[in-house]
């Protein structure tokens, strides 16, 4: 079996485990990071997102071959060291950006990515970027205004 | 707990931080819990006090911290926040340093289910109560000990201290130990509101640190020592009979156990993605026989009007306006699958949760099992928002069935994406005709309303056969049901003054799984009702907020509309846009809501667009201001998601609604902007606000669509309705 070399959230790891395990469940159930969710398994929803080289990605749809030699980020990855909050996070924390959080998620990754290639984006440009992000207690609005907050800081 | 699989991830470089969290602990062990809502799978079952016993509701910790254990969920309706806020309050105590412990048939009260926004209404004013009771022991206490009066005595920076400040005692001391050990008295005092540090503040909620970090928090993210990851296969429809699998399956990688139990097949594995494999190489092989093809039809209007076992009664001679409304079936939608942790052992079954009631549960999990209910313990535990009743409750009848054949192993069991889509109960769908006379004033003189609809609840409440794999057991149970509209006649009376109006419901058994959606039938019957009225308005000739104020009779109605009608003064419509407007006094009886939708709607581009929602609420007494605006803006956000584009899709023998893609929800192109006024009344009890806005919404929008185009849409949803250029 093929070795796989990949890092999460500043740690290097090889594995030889079943390279085709969507990277969903190598992250929930072997790291325990709670972050990336199962929504659809179909790359339709976006709770399952992540970053792969700083872009937002659904982990649900990349399996472990495909992050040979790459840098993965989930949700619990944002924060400093300190535990100080990715301005996004903190944005979500202060707009109270949710109801259940089941999404929240996809949504706080959607929006770092975009701030990491533009940091003054336009509301249209949040909303595409958001795009594959859903949300059933409709907090959407919410989170619009968090993303806009979080590219003023 | 399992660490990190190190035999399968060999780490490279040091230093790992993984955003892990150890589930389970009791608070006093770890003090990063402190303030936390959470569910203990650890904490022992005790004997529950009753209800009007201190004790039932409020504990003190060893750390001296006040814990409060309701029998309602949290389903991201904030009511976590709320009875952190009433309950530090009377004890003036922060609310963020107050524990919660969600409902856990083995800790808290029996308190039914966590629906009809009741919530706050019931359990945090007993919870409120409990607080303020718990305060006047905690008084007399320490006067006695200390030899002063109860009223020298205050608490303050989580200690009780004399007003002179020279003595100081935690709570824990205080009782040496001790839990509060009598009744809430019938007429505790209660803090006086003009001394109010939190209550009806935006006391942000305490899980959103977790939710944005990532950490443990939902029954997904349950993980035990040993634990196996379960997929069931759901049959091909309604009343599918199972007549082969490829038994060879069970040789696959890392598979334990292939589960068959007449027409339940389901699938036990070391890995969750073995299980997913074994799940499609079942589902490849597995033969079904359909034997009662489900009914197809295009118009849930002339189907509930073909199907409902009453007479119409003829009024198109009557009256002078004459309107058929109609809805589909629609979904709750959750957007995390239902999940459940089952684990039986010794002959007890322990079941983690995200079910609204857990109580209930039980008693319908011990009809299923044949387990003594003393011999099952539901813990509720957060889950993905359900919004009523969804496929909670019946993923934990398929992980008990799991469990209970494979014991001595804690059994997880997601449903796929599929499952949640096609096997969860619907909100039912409705057909809704209005009759009514205008004088020659403008007043309705005449109103005639006739609904039909399918049944609006199949919870559990004690049969195992409203869980929905009981029916396709070896030895199945027989589903029969209520063959009533029940919650559909919610808000089906006019909350207008109106003279005699004529109100008749009638039954339609529809070829769906039907049951609990948020608000019931209040959602289809306001959007009737709402588009009626302004079509008579526009008959009437006057400004539809008009028309309704000169309809009503209540000051609280009339408040909630003219703030909206003030909110609105200085917004001018463009080409192509509309205003529509919606009101309602949920159930009647709770929190008022009006609403004004603005939306452009640009035929030959197939597009409408809302743009932005008001809402005005008065739902009495504000405990959190921020939670009541949130949940008004999600309602109103779903709701516009409902009336646009929702639509259960089906064949015979299939049901085409399968996924995001044949089930299309609001994305953030459509999301309006909204805004939220509250209409506070500190003197008045707190009225549940969760389904207030979602009918007087759903109206507004289709209001709206009309002022912008001129097509006035009558069934939804509005997409599929619209006529197109």
């Amino acid at each position: 079996m093929q070795s796989i070399r990949f890092s999460i959230n500043g740690a290097s790891f090889k594995t030889e485990v079943d390279p085709g395990t969507p990277l969903l469940y190598i992250l929930r159930n072997h790291f325990h990071l709670n972050g990336p969710k199962y929504g659809c398994g179909l790359g339709q929803c976006g709770a399952c997102m992540i970053l792969i080289d700083n872009k937002a990605t659904l982990s649900c749809m990349v399996n472990l071959e495909g992050i040979e030699g790459k840098t993965i980020t989930t949700l619990a990855g944002l924060s400093a060291k300190s535990g100080k909050l990715h301005p996004v996070q903190q944005a979500f924390i202060e707009e109270q950006a949710a109801q259940c959080g089941y999404c929240t998620n996809g949504m706080i990754i959607s929006a770092v990515s975009l701030l990491k290639d533009n940091s003054s984006p336009s509301e249209a440009e949040i909303r595409q970027a958001l795009q594959i992000n859903l949300c059933r207690c409709g907090t959407q609005s919410r989170v619009i205004k968090a993303v806009k907050k979080a590219s003023k800081i | 707990m399992q660490s990190i699989n190190r035999r399968k991830f060999i780490q490279t470089t040091t230093s790992l931080s993984i955003g892990f969290t150890l589930f389970g602990c009791l608070p006093k062990e770890n003090d990063a819990n402190r303030g936390s809502v959470f569910s203990s799978p650890s904490m022992p079952a005790r004997d529950i006090p009753d209800r009007d016993q201190i004790d039932a509701w409020l504990q003190v910790l060893e750390d001296g911290r006040i814990q409060v254990l309701t029998g309602k969920m949290e389903l991201g309706q904030g009511l976590t926040v709320v009875m952190q806020q009433v309950a530090g309050e009377e004890l003036n105590i922060p609310p963020g340093d107050i524990n919660i412990v969600l409902a856990d048939t083995g800790l808290t009260q029996n308190e039914g289910y966590t629906a009809g926004s009741r919530g706050v209404e019931r359990s945090a004013m007993q919870v409120r109560r409990a607080a303020a009771a718990a305060r006047e022991v905690i008084k007399k206490l320490a006067a006695e000990n200390w030899g002063l009066s109860p009223d020298q005595i205050k608490i303050e920076n989580r200690k009780v201290k004399s007003l002179n400040g020279q003595k100081e005692i935690s709570f824990a001391d205080l009782l040496k130990d001790q839990q509060f050990s009598s009744a809430i008295p019938e007429n505790i005092p209660l803090k006086a509101k003009e001394d109010y540090q939190w209550v009806g503040q935006a006391i942000p909620h305490p899980e959103m640190e977790k939710i944005v970090r990532g950490e443990a928090l939902y029954v997904q993210d349950l993980r035990f020592p040993g634990m196996l990851h379960a997929r069931v296969l759901k049959p091909l429809i309604y009343g599918a009979k199972l007549l082969s699998y490829p038994e060879e399956v069970a040789q696959m990688s890392g598979i334990t156990k292939i589960v068959v139990n007449g027409s339940f097949l389901g699938v036990l594995a070391k890995e969750e993605y073995q299980a997913l494999k074994a799940l499609e190489a079942l589902r490849k092989g597995a033969s079904w026989e359909v034997e009662n093809p489900t009914i197809e039809f295009s118009s849930a209007a002339d189907f509930m009007l073909k199907n409902g076992n009453g007479e119409k009664i003829s009024n198109s001679n009557k009256y002078t306006h004459n309107a058929v409304y109609a809805k589909p079936y629609t979904m709750h939608g959750s957007i995390g699958p239902s999940c459940a942790v089952a684990h039986f052992e010794e002959g007890l079954l322990h079941i983690w949760s995200s079910t609204q009631g857990v109580y209930p549960l039980r008693s319908s999990i011990s009809d299923l099992t044949g387990l003594a209910e003393e011999n099952i313990r539901i813990s509720g535990i957060r889950g993905s928002g359900c919004y009523g009743h969804n496929g909670a409750d019946d993923v934990a009848a398929d992980a008990a069935i799991l469990a209970m054949d494979f014991p001595g192993t804690p059994i997880r069991l997601q449903w796929q994406r599929e499952d949640e889509h096609k096997w969860e109960p619907y909100g039912s769908a409705m057909r809704m005709e209005l009759s009514a006379n205008l004088s020659t004033q403008g007043k309705i003189t005449a109103w005639d309303y006739q609904l039909w609809s399918d049944g609006h609840s199949t919870r559990p409440r004690g049969d195992a056969a409203n869980l929905i794999s009981s029916r396709y057991l070896e030895q199945p149970f027989e589903f029969k049901p209520r063959a009533r509209v029940g919650g559909g006649t919610r808000n089906s009376e006019p909350y207008y003054d109106i003279p005699n109006p004529k109100i008749q419901d009638t039954y339609v058994s529809g070829p769906l799984r039907v049951s609990a959606l948020r608000s019931l039938g209040a959602y289809a019957n306001i959007f009737a009702i709402e588009s009626f009225m302004e079509e008579l308005a526009e008959k009437a000739g006057q400004n539809p907020l008009a028309f309704r104020i000169n309809h009503s009779k209540d000051e609280r109605s009339i408040a909630v509309l003219q703030k909206l009608s003030e909110v609105l003064r200085n917004v001018s419509l463009k080409e192509g846009e509309g205003i529509g407007y919606g009101f309602s006094r949920y159930k009647n009886t709770a929190a008022y809501c009006a609403v004004a939708s603005l939306v452009s709607v640009d035929l030959s581009a197939q597009k409408v667009q809302p743009l932005k929602m008001w809402a005005v609420i008065d739902a009495g007494e504000v405990i959190n201001s921020d939670g009541l605006i949130n949940q008004t803006e999600g309602g109103m956000i779903q709701a516009a998601s409902w009336t646009l584009k929702e639509e259960v899709k089906f064949k015979a023998d299939e049901i085409t609604s399968k996924d995001w893609l044949s089930y299309p929800i609001l994305r953030y192109d459509a999301i309006p902007e909204t805004e939220v006024f509250i209409i506070d009344r500190p003197e008045l009890p707190p009225l549940g606000a969760g389904e207030a806005a979602q009918g007087p919404a759903g109206a507004s929008i289709a209001n709206a669509v009309y002022g912008a185009c001129g097509q006035r849409v009558r069934e939804l949803p509005i997409e599929k309705a619209l006529v197109w250029l």
